[in-house]
């Protein structure tokens, strides 16, 4: 299969991008500068993010259409206000997750914010559960760019005015350029920030714009460094088809209203693990020294036992050591929990942490 | 000191009597991109000709280190290990890896000189 590129693609050849597939996408892993250089040029400046790949499903249909993806996602759709976003999860009947998604209520419907690798899969899996009622959308025609860090506010607000009035999870459309850009307050990086779908043959010069007014293009490389810094899962590592929500340590993200009346795809599970616990759970890891513990890293206890899998490790540039995250045995998931990992046939001291690993600068309320 | 030389795996190597120095390239440090973490083979072990003798880490992936020539280790560089960022500031001189009594000067003559490797990098690299 031919490998897909973004409509920022030249763009990112021109600012000496170098590339590696992605799902299925050919994407910068990092420019000229390195890893380390965008992450910390991000968390003090603004660092601009090409997430095109990324799903952007429009589903548009009237109030059924909420009732219908209540039975789907665990959330209190009926009571979110339009312009309004949440994180949440697309489930099989055992609340193992398909994909973690970003859903915000907009006019006659919703926007669904989908990971790259699972998009056509969750195309597939919404459109059976929802049937030929409603209009959906996958828009390829549309780019996703995500503007991180401290300056972004100043700099998206001098191109898209009013940006700034817009508080953390919200949206809404803005006029720009003689075209409507949905911007979303919100991003994965740990930093406040933006994201902003743009249709394809804007995209290119909206960006260069951005760059004009001094924010900077930053790789896949350093998007993962911040946010495994942040404490976020990234599907396909912490998140996949034999995690739950529970073990993953999101139950924040599954709203309590629908606790007690269960009805959405994998709500038994939920419901029952959310009261048990789960066996396993994620849990952020700080190995001591450097040494950096890299996915499939195994976990072991004092007495030789494993206990876990690392599914992140990298070097964090912000904490100036080595991060990972994991999942555990319930009974080591504490906080200071001394646990070993095992690289390169060694075993080394390690530690249970706390999440994130990088205090979030998320701005709550703007008014 | 001996002319610098180069294998392969993307080491360099220079002699001063029976002790070599090795390190990694300045175009090894290019491909890995910010290196994080260094680790090196212990003082007075013993290491064999193409076998492994240390690793680099970079924010990406884990590379191994690979030793040129065989030998006892007499010496390693405390310094990148403590501060690893230094491989990539001066790959090539402050960030040596390890010193090596080698015993058998021979095993230097497959090596590169430095116009045959810098031919070799881009080829590969391309």
């Amino acid at each position: 299969m031919e490998i897909k590129k973004t409509s920022l693609n030249k763009l990112h050849q021109s600012n000496n991008a170098k590339f590696v597939e992605f799902a299925g996408y050919e994407m910068p892993i990092q420019y000229s500068k390195g890893i380390i250089e965008e992450h910390k040029f991000t968390r003090s400046n603004s660092g601009i993010f090409d997430v095109s790949h990324m799903g952007q499903l429009f589903i548009y249909g009237d109030e059924t259409l909420t009732e219908e993806l209540e039975k789907i996602f665990p959330l209190d759709l009926k009571n979110l206000k339009q312009n309004c976003s949440k994180y949440s999860f697309l489930m099989n009947e055992d609340a193992g997750i398909y994909d973690d998604l970003i859903i915000t209520k907009i006019e006659e419907g919703y926007l669904i914010i989908l990971n790259a690798a699972c998009k056509d899969k969750d195309f597939e899996i919404l459109s059976n559960l929802l049937g030929s009622k409603f209009k959906m959308n996958l828009d390829n025609n549309r780019s996703l760019i995500a503007i991180q860090g401290p300056k972004s506010v100043e700099i998206l607000n001098s191109i898209i005015n009013g940006v700034d009035q817009l508080s953390f999870m919200t949206g809404n459309w803005f006029d720009s350029d003689n075209q409507k850009l949905f911007v979303t307050r919100s991003g994965y990086t740990g930093e406040d920030g933006f994201e902003i779908s743009i249709s394809n043959d804007k995209a290119e010069k909206f960006v260069e714009n951005l760059i004009e007014k001094g924010a900077q293009l930053i790789g896949l490389g350093a998007r993962d460094t911040l946010r495994l810094e942040a404490g976020l899962c990234l599907y396909g590592h912490e998140l996949d088809i034999n995690k739950t929500p529970v073990e993953a340590n999101l139950r924040w993200a599954i709203s309590k209203s629908r606790l007690s009346n269960g009805g959405f795809i994998g709500s038994k599970k939920i419901m029952n693990q959310m009261q048990d616990g789960a066996s396993q759970i994620r849990v952020g890891i700080k190995p001591e020294g450097r040494l950096i513990a890299r996915e499939k890293t195994k976990i072991f206890n004092h007495t030789d036992k494993q206990i876990g899998e690392i599914t992140s490790g990298t070097f964090g540039p912000s904490v100036n050591g080595p991060i990972a995250m994991g999942y555990v045995d319930k009974e080591f998931s504490k906080v200071d929990t001394k646990i070993l990992l095992e690289v390169r046939g060694k075993k080394h001291p390690a530690n249970v942490c706390a999440l994130p690993f990088y205090k979030k600068n998320y701005v709550k309320g703007v008014n | 000191m001996s002319e610098v030389k180069f294998s392969k795996e993307h080491e360099w190597i220079t002699l001063e009597g029976d002790v070599a120095t090795i390190g990694i390239t300045k175009h090894a440090t290019e491909m890995l991109g910010d290196i994080v973490f260094a680790e090196l083979p212990e003082k007075g072990s013993n290491v064999e000709k193409d076998g492994t003798a240390g690793v680099v880490e970079s924010t990406k992936a884990a590379s191994d280190v690979y030793t040129p020539v065989s030998g006892e280790v007499v010496d390693t560089n405390q310094s990148i290990v403590d501060d690893p960022a230094k491989i990539n500031e001066d790959p090539e001189g402050g960030a040596w890896f390890f010193k090596l009594k080698i015993k058998d000067q021979s095993e230097m003559d497959s090596l590169m000189n430095k116009e045959e490797y810098d031919k070799f990098a881009k080829e590969t690299s391309s």
